[in-house]
């Protein structure tokens, strides 16, 4: 409302959408829902629990997909985003600043306090909120819920019945609706059932999503966890070393032959988040130079950080004589070592062309990494890393980037800074996947020639804040390691510029500056520099 | 240093500037009375609509301009005094050029309607023009009906953003189908159905004879010329086209038609004087292109050959292959080659529609040799680049048709629908 070129002085809403009769019942239905869930919360205690929680979940996602319905399937189909800046949901207004504050409290207890939510404490029985939600963990895994049960299920819903109004909103556009099908089973199945399944079926086996790879999921290679994959037994086991399979072999040939959008926006859950119940908010992320200056410095300090953290947590749990096992600390510590030179070397080699002052950043991660890994061999004790106890590193890292980078910024800022805000500035995951996607992947956006008409669509709706325009106004191909290719700038091109394609590696990097449809001898002459 | 001032701070003016800053250490200043710094004049819409902020509208950040040594000088010039080389500022001063650029662009056509002036008459085309669209169409209580004439690209545009804030649109188009004087039967009709699908009241064949005043000066309703019909609204959209915006260069020694005349390399009768951009009319045409080109791409083209004239490289203004592009409320169009409403002498139409009604292509060939000549697509995205090169190789319409999937640029996953194209071909050439 506030970003309209003039202020209407009248006393009515000037762009009042009113609701119509079904949008009331779906509020209606909806809030229903939402106050059972804070009347739990008050600590209500609800006969059949079981029962509430199937009403509350029911109303709050039936009052959505009614409400859904009623704004997307009676209109044509079509790119749909009148008014985005008008309301005050979506362009950080009271409605925006509101939610987005209600939603950090909500991770600051959910992190810290979570017996506000009504998690037992010394083997006393759930209340509030979390026994709510006992019924349905009991008939998952057969035990209590905790207040990561209670925010999974949330978390799944939400996923779900916001991915449907995503799949309306576009329901021209194929590449949307599978993507977001993809990204709402991901969450159903891999992040929130087969973990639960799993418990029931070997209770031994630590809480482990299969599509959460490291470093996204920093502790996976913690002793305790580690312990408690060997302690499983052959199912632990193979579960260790697919963890390790995924970091080394499936994700690289996934994000050489597809970006990595096959990842960030078809099967990671931060991204699922992203882009259903973030997809409001999308367009509030920074499109200026210096954001993404910002953003390189900062999710390639946390990506250096999470390696020595993590060199460092498991350098402090292996062993030092040779004759037990072949992995000591110090083979440990040359090996990784070894494959970051190795890694370095490479893309010094081949790439150093087209990186140009960036490589002079790049040299300056690698030596930090390199750095840290000599000052682990020289300054530490059996308890001590870095003179710092191995559990303070690891527990200031999981409080940093862990709860406060990935919850309550990442996410409870959703509606003021925009929907990626973690992936983009802090995500280590994002940074290795978007590293390789810059050097060496088939994906790319082209452009269409000369039509791009600078109207600025696309990189008002790049969630990652990319100046998309920037590049297709040139004809050039956007190649950026940030992009998780969600494709929403294609969608909401009016002319047909962009497309998001894997294809050959030659000729992906392509800048022009004179484009398509003039003079051929001018862009020949000037182009070919 | 040599001064270059180009008046306009357009995609011409300042696709210009950027060129000539690339290729020298010139001066550069660009004047412009409509806006600080440069924005996309076809994105005007999405911020009527919401969809964007103004700010998201400008393709650079304010200080792009400083560090690349291009002077922004808000100001209207009032007269160019070739002699001297200087410019008046309707403000009082004056500045010294070495060459001048004239991009000043378009404004919008009025026919001498009566009541043309009055509050809630206007056209679509400057950030003033939607400054004021917002003070007499903010929404459906302030204006209770919208009238739009002039069934073009930029009415239709109109027509939907109206529609955005649920103000009830009626569309007066002279012809009696949507833009058939540039479009195929086939394509104009299915636009008129698609309008009318939006809820605008669609009137073809219907001109306007007069607005009508109410006692402030306000436009009170229209008044049909065939059927004399009045229809009360509160405003008026005047979308009857554009011509060249250049007062302030007529009453100079610079020639002028239309437009400001410039032969092929852009220079005008005064020497160190050009015109690109819509303001620039050419002397002589350039193949089946007009000579005045009020197009994106055309003064985007204009400001890259001008460049390199300015800065001792001189060069024609010789465009390529023709292309352009628009969006119809949902539906995508683009062009590629040249079709025209009617084949032209030798010619003939290719025509497919899908069955929904928002997708369909004309291909026109020669009927003789079968030469591919251009395309018209609607709903399904295409590739610029395979067609200039078809068109280059002056493939044959079969070819064309056999490799239509090549061209094809719709996103990931889409269905396809060359083999249902194909199938209707195979089936024309059976009946013909």
């Amino acid at each position: 409302m506030s970003n309209k070129l003039n202020y209407s002085m009248s006393l009515a809403k000037p762009d009042a959408q009113s609701l119509s009769v079904t949008q009331k019942v779906a509020v209606g239905v909806g809030v229903t829902g939402l106050f059972i869930l804070i009347l739990a919360l008050l600590n209500t205690d609800f006969p059949n629990q079981g029962w509430f929680l199937i009403l509350a979940l029911g109303l709050i996602s039936v009052g959505a997909l009614i409400f859904s319905n009623s704004i997307y399937l009676n209109t044509s189909k079509g790119i749909k985003n009148d008014g985005v800046w008008f309301k005050s949901i979506s362009s950080r207004g009271i409605l925006g600043w509101a939610i987005g504050i209600v939603l950090t409290l909500f991770y600051i207890v959910l992190y810290f306090y979570p017996s506000v939510l009504g998690l037992a404490k010394d083997g006393a029985s759930n209340t509030g909120l979390i026994a709510l939600f006992d019924p349905l963990s009991y008939l998952l895994s057969g035990r209590p819920a905790s207040q990561w049960f209670v925010y999974g299920t949330l978390y799944t819903v939400a996923i779900l019945i916001f991915g449907y109004k995503f799949m309306l909103k576009y329901r021209h556009n194929r590449y949307e609706q599978i993507r977001t099908g993809s990204v709402m089973f991901f969450q159903l199945g891999f992040a929130f059932l087969i973990p639960e399944f799993m418990y029931r079926l070997n209770s031994k086996i630590p809480y482990y999503d299969l599509k959460s790879i490291w470093p996204l999921n920093y502790y996976n290679f913690e002793r305790y966890r580690i312990d408690q994959f060997i302690d499983a037994g052959n199912i632990g086991l193979a579960l260790l070393i697919f963890s390790i399979i995924s970091i080394f072999i499936i994700t690289p040939i996934l994000t050489y032959k597809y970006g990595k959008r096959w990842y960030c926006s078809w099967v990671c859950g931060c991204g699922a988040l992203a882009e259903t119940v973030g997809d409001p908010f999308r367009q509030l992320s920074d499109k200026r130079k210096s954001a993404w200056k910002i953003e390189r410095w900062l999710i390639h300090s946390v990506l250096v950080f999470v390696i020595v953290m993590t060199t460092a947590v498991i350098y402090s749990y292996l062993g030092k004589d040779t004759s037990k096992y072949w992995l000591t600390r110090d083979v440990f510590l040359v090996l990784v070592a070894g494959f970051l030179t190795l890694i370095f070397a490479l893309t010094i080699i081949f790439k150093r062309k087209e990186l140009g002052k960036d490589a002079r950043y790049g040299a300056i991660g690698f030596f930090a990494v390199i750095l840290g890994l000599i000052g682990l061999h020289y300054f530490s004790t059996d308890t001590k890393l870095f003179f710092l106890k191995s559990e303070t590193l690891r527990t200031s890292y999981g409080f940093l980037i862990g709860s406060i980078f990935s919850g309550v910024i990442g996410t409870g800022f959703y509606p003021i800074f925009g929907s990626r805000v973690w992936c983009r500035f802090g995500c280590p995951m994002a940074a290795i996947l978007g590293f390789q996607q810059r050097m060496l992947s088939k994906f790319r956006i082209t452009t269409n020639g000369g039509q791009c008409i600078s109207c600025g669509n696309c990189s008002t709706y790049c969630e990652m804040g990319i100046d998309v325009r920037a590049y297709a106004q040139k004809g050039e191909n956007i190649v950026r390691s940030s992009c998780v290719g969600c494709g929403i700038c294609s969608a909401v091109c009016p002319r047909g510029v962009l497309k998001l394609e894997n294809g050959s590696l030659e000729g992906r990097i392509n800048p022009n500056e004179i484009l398509l449809g003039n003079d051929v001898n001018l862009m020949n002459l000037v182009n070919k520099n | 240093m040599e001064h270059i001032v180009i008046i306009g701070n357009g995609i011409s003016g300042i696709t210009a500037a950027r060129h000539i800053r690339k290729l020298s250490d010139k001066k550069i200043t660009v004047i412009s009375a409509e806006s600080d710094y440069f924005f996309s004049r076809t994105a005007l819409m999405y911020v009527y609509m919401g969809h964007m902020k103004f700010e998201h509208t400008q393709p650079y950040e304010n200080w792009f301009w400083k560090k690349n040594g291009i002077v922004l000088r808000k100001g209207f010039v009032k007269t160019i005094e070739t002699k001297t080389k200087t410019l008046h500022f309707a403000e009082g001063d004056t500045l010294h050029y070495d060459k001048l650029v004239i991009a000043t662009g378009s404004k919008s056509n009025k026919f001498g309607w009566k009541g043309q002036d009055l509050k809630g008459v206007q056209g679509l085309y400057s950030k003033q023009d939607l400054e004021q669209l917002e003070i007499y169409a903010p929404n459906n209580t302030t204006c209770n009906r919208a009238v739009i004439v002039g069934g073009g690209l930029i009415g239709i545009e109109l027509a939907e953003m109206l529609t955005t804030r649920n103000i009830p649109v009626t569309f007066l188009v002279r012809e009696d189908s949507f833009w058939n004087i540039v479009l195929p039967k086939g394509e104009s009709e299915m636009l008129n159905r698609h309008i009318k699908n939006h809820h605008i009241d669609l009137r073809l064949s219907s001109n306007l004879r007069e607005i009508t005043s109410d006692e402030n000066g306000h436009a009170k309703s229209i008044i049909i010329e065939e059927t004399g019909e009045e229809i009360p609204c509160d405003f008026v959209g005047l979308t009857a086209g554009v011509s060249p915006n250049i007062d302030i260069v007529k009453q100079s020694d610079i020639e002028t038609d239309k437009g400001v005349l410039v032969n092929c390399f852009l220079e005008t009768n005064i020497k160190d004087v050009y015109a690109i951009g819509d303001c620039a009319q050419q002397r002589q045409t350039i193949g089946n292109r007009k000579p005045i080109e009020a197009i994106w791409y055309t003064g985007r083209m204009m400001g890259e050959v001008v460049a390199q004239t300015i800065c001792g490289h001189k060069m024609a203004y010789n465009p390529g292959h023709w292309f352009n592009s628009a969006k119809f409320f949902d539906i995508e169009y683009q062009t590629y080659g040249w079709v025209f409403p009617k084949p032209m002498k030798g010619h003939r139409h290719f025509h497919w529609k899908h069955e929904d009604d928002t997708k369909c292509i004309t291909i026109e060939y020669d009927i003789i040799n079968n030469t591919f000549l251009g395309i018209n697509t609607f709903g399904i995205r295409m590739k610029h680049e395979t067609f200039d090169k078809w068109l280059n190789e002056k493939r044959n319409l079969n070819y064309v048709i056999a490799h239509l999937s090549e061209a094809n640029f719709d996103p990931e996953l889409f269905q396809h629908f060359e083999k249902n194209i194909q199938l209707t071909y195979k089936k024309q050439l059976q009946t013909v």
